[in-house]
């Protein structure tokens, strides 16, 4: 399962990415699980790590961790919002 | 449309006329226009950058309309939101509700700004003296939006 994977904001300046698209290992079935998979990478990766102020969307709706993900998401992590 | 996210500055004058052109029925027309401050925290912002998330956005403006339009009887919404670089005094953002009478018009102003603040994937970076920064959302935002679910939860 191929989902494309999006990084907004201070989030994306702390991982140097702004988007990839990646093959999900078996046992990532969630933004959650999404989540904790990209923190694993280590380093700056952190930023992504359980209890850290992230926001998630699915398909440009925002979502919570226990959301299934789909083949071909469209799947954004990114820090809470601070328009208007 | 109701709903535009732009670079372009707006005429705040002409957005009030288009709400009501035409429309007799119209009494009210509550407004609300966001301004970039040159202080923040004690810090002062020589200029802000807006980055967005194309696509979303929009989408996500266009439901907290939809949703005010269900909670409220109201004629016309335009929503204006602009992303790039600002200076002290640029405008950023124009809500404008059209109704027949003020109450409704005024309720669903707020409700919408106070949603966009806490659901439209916006995100603010300041120039200050000591560098850039981005801008941390305030708790103060997510219990703005937060009392609109305590009154819908009362209804």
């Amino acid at each position: 399962m191929t989902v494309r994977i999006l990084y907004f904001a201070a989030l994306r300046d702390a991982v140097g990415l702004s988007d990839e698209s990646m093959a999900l290992p078996s046992g990532v079935g969630t933004i959650g699980e999404l989540q904790c998979f990209l923190a694993d990478r280590g380093g700056d990766w952190a930023v992504l790590s359980p209890g850290r102020n992230v926001r998630a969307a699915r398909n440009q709706r925002m979502v919570q961790s226990g959301e299934t993900v789909a083949p071909g998401d469209e799947v954004a992590f990114f820090p809470p919002v601070t328009g208007g | 449309m109701s709903v535009s996210v732009q670079t372009e500055d707006f005429d705040v004058g002409a957005e009030i006329a288009a709400l009501s052109a035409g429309r007799t029925e119209i009494g009210a027309v509550a407004t609300f226009t966001g301004l970039v401050r040159s202080d923040n925290d004690g810090n002062s912002v020589s200029a802000m950058t807006l980055e967005h998330y194309p696509g979303m956005t929009e989408k996500a403006l266009e439901e907290i309309v939809a949703e005010a339009r269900g909670r409220w009887r109201v004629d016309a919404v335009k929503v204006i939101h602009r992303h790039g670089r600002l200076e002290p005094g640029d405008r950023i953002v124009f809500v404008g509700v059209a109704g027949a009478h003020r109450g409704e018009a005024f309720a669903a102003c707020e409700f919408i700004m106070d949603y966009l603040k806490t659901r439209a994937p916006f995100w603010k970076k300041e120039e200050t003296p000591e560098g850039s920064r981005w801008v941390d959302a305030r708790d103060s935002d997510d219990s703005a939006a937060a009392r609109w679910e305590d009154i819908e939860a009362r209804r």
